[in-house]
Formats: structure tokens, C-alpha cells, sequence
């Protein structure tokens, strides 16, 4: 893509085209490296929204609860766009994509718009897919974007650290949810919602995320957020516009907080720079014949050399 | 792997016949295609809305209330946005004579009962906008 191309394009997404900015998603979801040159130019100018990030189990009410969000941001006049992430078939690579369902009260406003990406099983590639992506969208005239992701897995929950603020949505089964949870999620959830809150173990589940919370303050002095733990009932609205506020009042900390804000910058451009790494690493390896990987095997196969040994060769000579 | 397909499975109208949709959903995922899936409730303008953001391939509408008048109008409003290369494929138990009239009105292919899952994966693959790489 030539700089004329860069800058139509970049052109169009900023006048908020849809359908150029639906095929840049397709594009770039193919990983299409042709696009290289348009995302370095996208990043580098920047967007305005707010990103927003939403995990948390199936059947949490993600979609549910974005729906209601999506109706108090509409109320305050502010454009949305939601990418909705779901997990392909590891045996088909297909998916059923169902997000929109939830959110169909929002399919007629223009200032509303969703995008359904099925994970493709290449999870490191989802990572650098969902990034640019979500730099698609900041480069519209998104007041807020938002990314959902099904929290099953360690990458489905990486994908959400591109987010400035992320919101975990539980069921309030407590248990075994709440301990699936603990695995780096106290690190990355800033607002932690229990939903259908009417269920008899809300209560309980509020007590063990505050603990949880608690315990991660402990250990991180260092952050200067204390993410609060919201009861929710996406169906009969309630708690949705607490939730809003709350989120409203992670941003006003970051803009009042600006070492906060640098620090988890940071994180996340550490974070982005890596799936980037990694999946261009991934891609030569498969695709790089001679000076690949695929000269090694034999040597592997008979044991003359060993996967460490083979590493730091292809490192040495990639880099 | 090449790059899945992208189709939208609908119901139209005020049609609450889900169960064909959904079984079409699952054997389209289950041949490597990702599904939209709209559900019910949806009019015309919705799909369209949907197929524009999701940029899809197909558009597969399940029919089982004889709402023909509305899939036409959905063919013609893709049309009207721009988006006519997008197929529209009925599936349902819609009448002979019926299947005729709304192949002369723009659907591409109308699918009736009895079908089989690789009838139906084949008509979707080979009609789909953009050929799977």
C-alpha cells in the first residue's frame, strides 16, 4: 500500500466510512500484510476514543450488559463501536458468532456499530488481529470503543490488556468461577461486576472478588486504582448506570493520575509490540523454507540438536 | 488454513421459526464457516445494517412463515445500499412455484426441505461473494 492509499484510506476512516472500515477488519483479520504501512500510520496518529475491554466467563451476560452500557453512552450522545471476539472450533475453524443477538436493540443507530471476530484458532494471531482492529475503530470517530472476549483462555483475556480499561464480568456462582478468575485477572480487571446479581450467591461472590481485590492491593502498593466490585442485572437494567459511572471514574483517575496512566501505557504497548514480534516470528518460521525452520528438522528428528539449540540459531539469524 | 467464510443466519420478519437456523448454523460451523447468527426479529434494514458491519460473504435467510415479500425486499434494499454482491440464500419450506418467483426477484438460490448438509455447505461456498483462498 503506497502513501497516496495510506492516506485515502486513513481519510475515509476518519470521515467514519463503515464499509471501508468493515473491509480493513476483513483485511486485516487475513492478515494481510499489505496493510502494514496504513496501521503504522493509524498508530501513529492516534485516536480519540476511550477503549473500553469486557471479559469474563460464558455465560456471564457480557453481551447483555454492553447492550445496556451501549444505551447510556447512546443517551449521553456519545458513538460506540463494539468488537465482539468469540472463540472458533478447534476441530472446524469455523464459528457461530452470536454477540449480535444480545445487542440487536442497537442494530438500527448509526452511532452504534458491531463487529463479530471469531478467535481462528491462531491465537497469537488473534492478539495482533483484535489490536489492529481496534486501531481501525480509534481512527473513526468512536466516542467509545469497545472489546468483548470470552475469558476462557490466557489469550482471550490478553486481548482485553489493549483495552485502557477493563471490566470483568462474573457470574455469581462464586467457587470455581471466581478461582478460575484468580489467574491474572486481579491484574488486569479494573472494575470487577458480579452479574445477575438477583441470584441468592451474589452477595457471596461481591465478598470473595473484594477479598481477592484486597489481597492484590497488597501485593501492588504501586497502583493507585482500587477496582470496585458493582452488582448487576443486565435484564432489568439494573446497576448499569453505576457501572457507567464507575467506568467514567477509571478514566477521570487517568487523566488525573498521568504516572498511573504512563505505567499501564506501557504495559500494554509492551504487550502489543510482543504479539506484533510474535506472530511476524510465527509467520517466518512457517513460511521461511531454507532459512526457516524445516533445514533443522532432520538434525532434531535423530537428536544431533535439540529445540534450544535450533532457537537461538533461527534468533541469531532472524535478528 | 484459509481464511473461514462469513455468513449471516437469520430468521425475517415476524417469523419465530429458529430451529431451522440454528441446525444451519452448526453445520455451517461445522464445515469451517463463521456464522452471524441474528436470530429473530429482524427486518430487513437490520440485516443489511449487520451484513455491512460484519462484512460478510452470504446472507442465509431461514423461512418458515412464507414472509417471501420481505426477503425480496431485503435483496432489493442490499441492492439500493450497493452491497448486490452479497448472495441471499433461502432456506425453508417454501412452495415450487414460490422458488421460481424469488429467483426471478434476485435471491440466488433457494434451498427446500430434504437438503442435505453438503447440498447446503456447497451452495453457500460456491455462491459466497468472496472464494475462500
Amino acid at each position: 500500500m503506497d502513501a497516496a492509499d495510506v492516506d485515502a484510506h486513513a481519510t475515509a476512516l476518519a470521515r467514519g466510512d463503515l464499509r471501508c472500515g468493515a473491509r480493513l477488519i476483513t483485511r486485516i483479520e487475513r492478515g494481510d500484510e499489505e496493510l502494514v504501512p496504513l496501521l503504522q500510520a493509524l498508530y501513529r496518529r492516534g485516536g480519540r476514543a476511550q477503549v473500553i475491554g469486557v471479559t469474563g466467563p460464558p455465560g456471564a451476560g457480557k453481551s447483555t450488559l454492553i447492550s445496556r452500557l451501549v444505551t447510556v453512552w447512546r443517551a449521553q450522545g456519545h458513538r460506540v463501536a463494539v468488537l465482539a471476539v468469540d472463540p472458533s472450533s478447534p476441530y472446524t475453524g469455523g464459528a457461530v458468532l452470536g454477540d449480535r443477538v444480545r445487542m440487536a436493540e442497537h442494530a438500527c443507530d448509526d452511532g452504534v456499530c458491531i463487529r463479530s471476530m471469531a478467535s481462528r484458532t491462531h491465537l497469537g494471531g488473534l492478539a495482533r488481529s483484535a489490536g489492529d482492529a481496534l486501531l481501525v475503530l480509534e481512527a473513526m470517530p468512536w466516542d467509545v470503543v469497545l472489546i468483548e472476549t470470552v475469558g476462557v483462555g490466557q489469550n482471550e483475556t490478553e486481548i482485553v490488556r489493549h483495552a485502557s480499561v477493563v471490566v470483568l464480568v462474573q457470574t455469581p456462582m462464586g467457587g470455581d468461577d471466581v478461582q478460575a478468575a484468580k489467574a491474572g485477572i486481579t491484574e488486569i480487571g479494573d472494575l470487577f461486576v458480579v452479574n445477575k446479581a438477583d441470584h441468592p450467591q451474589a452477595d457471596a461472590t461481591v465478598r470473595q472478588l473484594h477479598d481477592m481485590i484486597a489481597l492484590a492491593q497488597r501485593l501492588h502498593p504501586e497502583r493507585g486504582w482500587t477496582p470496585p466490585v458493582l452488582k448487576t442485572q443486565a435484564l432489568t437494567n439494573d446497576g448499569i448506570a453505576e457501572l457507567a459511572i464507575g467506568i467514567e471514574r477509571c478514566f477521570a483517575h487517568l487523566a488525573a493520575h498521568p504516572d498511573d496512566a504512563l505505567r499501564r501505557g506501557n504495559a500494554r504497548l509492551r504487550h502489543r509490540v510482543g504479539e506484533v514480534l510474535r506472530e511476524l516470528l510465527d509467520r517466518r518460521l512457517r513460511t521461511g523454507g531454507d532459512t526457516g525452520i524445516e533445514p533443522m528438522l532432520p538434525a532434531l528428528h535423530r537428536r544431533a540438536s535439540d529445540p534450544y539449540s535450533v532457537a537461538a540459531d533461527l534468533l541469531a539469524r532472524i535478528g | 488454513m484459509s481464511s473461514p467464510l462469513k455468513v449471516i443466519v437469520s430468521m425475517i420478519g415476524l417469523d419465530g421459526h429458529t430451529t431451522g437456523g440454528e441446525v444451519v448454523s452448526m453445520i455451517l460451523r461445522d464445515a469451517g464457516i463463521e456464522v452471524v447468527y441474528l436470530g429473530v426479529n429482524q427486518t430487513p434494514e437490520m440485516i443489511v445494517r449487520a451484513a455491512a458491519q460484519e462484512d460478510v460473504d452470504a446472507i442465509g435467510i431461514s423461512s418458515h412463515a412464507a414472509n417471501y415479500s420481505q426477503i425480496v425486499e431485503l435483496v432489493e434494499l442490499l441492492r439500493a445500499r450497493g452491497m448486490a454482491d452479497v448472495p441471499v440464500i433461502c432456506g425453508g419450506n417454501v412452495p415450487r412455484h414460490t422458488v421460481d418467483e424469488l429467483l426471478a426477484q434476485g435471491v440466488a438460490s433457494v434451498v427446500l426441505p430434504g437438503a442435505s448438509s453438503e447440498h447446503i455447505v456447497h451452495t453457500v461456498r460456491s455462491l459466497a461473494r468472496r472464494r475462500a483462498a
